[in-house]
């Protein structure tokens, strides 16, 4: 049976303009869309070409240029992190993404962090070295999931009883890894190894708004090719 | 509260470690503060950050929180009363993370590092991309007297740590912050004015000289 959300009586106004500026490879990006509609709220969502970036993209992020940025009624939010817990904060309906706990808000930060700054970072490293540098950032990566997979060990989600928002900000692990790893040719991420992580993504799968945030395998697998060869042969 | 225990795990020089003592002390929050040796890191750093293994770790009540950022908004969500550093709109809290988040990529990130810890070329890199990083910082800051508005706020106590380390900068650098963003000294001088920020930061003239010594024990020149 698929997991629904709960949705309270809060709904939107009529006059709430939600934006959304991504890209639908970018695990980034599906953070932000997949809040959104686990939250029920509608949105416009407006596709960038990364090596094309819009006016409109530029203006609503001058910092860094960047995917993804929310603009709720006018508002620019850059920073997938960020925009999340504004999400939250400004959408009060269900799921709550973020616990009321201090402790256990602070335990979420952390592992967001812990995500992005280092899974993340060293994953960028797999895909763009070769050799010896790729098999040190593979072990390294590989390390870093461990350390996730103790995490969510013994729990239906990271938070604790529903979908929250690490589980949100993890996200990238029940689609958008497990193509690069394949357009990659390599194995750091299986059930055997990790069979922790690989239940909670079957926990995942079966809540509606993370199947529709899913990135097409096939165009995936193309698109990351085609990133690889053009970086390789750009550092020729 | 009676019964609040609180130990600061922390290095002097750290600006991630001042973040935190200005929040506790922003906060009247009494602590135990204990320095760790980075060579010789003490069990209980080992036990409370058992994943990156750093500083600072803050524990309260026994409990360990990790990393300077996270620690800053616990500081300020489990003491709410006093000094409260992120406001209460969702939106202000937002644009206060964002430049939070800048402030770590951008100015206590690689890059920047390359400033004291390099030379040539470079350096000069680093030096310019450090600089636009500030006058972007500037911008934000605006006529505002902080960035709290009218008390210190997230931002500042992301950011002000990093004025201790400005003089050393400069020397390596051969370059001076002040001729570039005078508004942003100006608003480290406020800042300063504040015990909770004036007690927390180390001498620029100790920074400095730690700075040099880092960089004979790696062999950068």
């Amino acid at each position: 049976m698929k997991w629904r959300t709960i949705f309270s009586s809060k709904t939107m106004g009529d006059d709430e303009e939600v934006k959304v500026f991504g890209m639908w490879a970018s695990p980034y990006s599906r953070r932000v869309e997949l809040a959104l509609k686990l939250k029920g709220i509608p949105y416009e969502y407006i596709e960038e070409d990364l090596s094309n970036k819009s006016a409109l993209l530029i203006k609503h992020n001058p910092v860094h240029q960047k995917i993804p940025v929310l603009v709720h009624n006018g508002k620019s939010i850059p920073e997938s992190l960020v925009i999340l817990e504004y999400i939250d904060e400004t959408w009060r309906n269900n799921p709550i993404l973020l616990s009321q706990d201090p402790y256990d808000r602070a335990m979420a930060r952390f592992w967001a962090k812990f995500i992005d700054e280092k899974i993340l970072s060293t994953t960028r490293k797999v895909s763009f070295t070769t050799g010896k540098e790729q098999e040190h950032a593979i072990e390294e990566v590989t390390e870093q999931l461990k350390l996730l997979e103790n995490e969510v060990k013994g729990k239906a989600y990271f938070g604790g009883e529903g979908i929250g928002y690490v589980d949100i900000v993890a996200n990238f692990l029940v689609f958008w890894f497990g193509n690069l790893q394949e357009a990659l040719g390599i194995n750091i991420f299986s059930q055997h190894k990790f069979p922790f992580i690989f239940e909670w993504i079957q926990k995942q799968l079966k809540i509606d708004m993370v199947d529709e945030c899913r990135i097409p395998k096939d165009k995936h697998l193309t698109y990351i090719q085609t990133r690889l060869a053009a970086f390789k042969s750009a550092s020729k | 509260m009676a019964d609040e225990d609180v130990v600061l795990l922390d290095f002097w020089p750290s600006p991630f470690g001042m973040r935190v003592r200005i929040a506790l002390a922003e906060k009247e929050i009494k602590y135990e503060y204990k320095e760790e040796d980075l060579r010789n890191k003490s069990d209980l750093l080992l036990k409370m950050n058992p994943i990156h293994k750093k500083i600072p770790v803050l524990i309260h009540n026994g409990k360990p929180v990790c990393e300077s950022l996270v620690q800053v908004q616990y500081i300020d969500e489990i003491w709410p009363h006093k000094s409260p550093l992120l406001p209460t709109d969702p939106y202000q809290r937002a644009i206060a993370r964002f430049w939070g988040d800048f402030v770590d990529k951008k100015i206590y990130g690689l890059e920047s590092r390359k400033v004291w810890s390099t030379k040539g070329e470079e350096q000069e890199a680093a030096k310019k991309e450090f600089i636009e990083c500030l006058k972007l910082l500037e911008g934000e800051l605006g006529n505002k007297a902080y960035f709290g508005g009218e008390n210190l706020g997230y931002v500042d106590v992301v950011l002000v740590p990093f004025y201790s380390w400005f003089y050393a900068y400069e020397k390596c650098g051969n370059f001076s912050i002040e001729t570039e963003c005078p508004k942003l000294i100006a608003w480290a001088k406020r800042c300063m004015e504040k015990d909770s920020v004036s007690k927390s930061l180390p001498d620029q003239d100790k920074i400095y000289d730690f700075a040099l010594h880092v960089k004979k024990v790696f062999g950068i020149e």
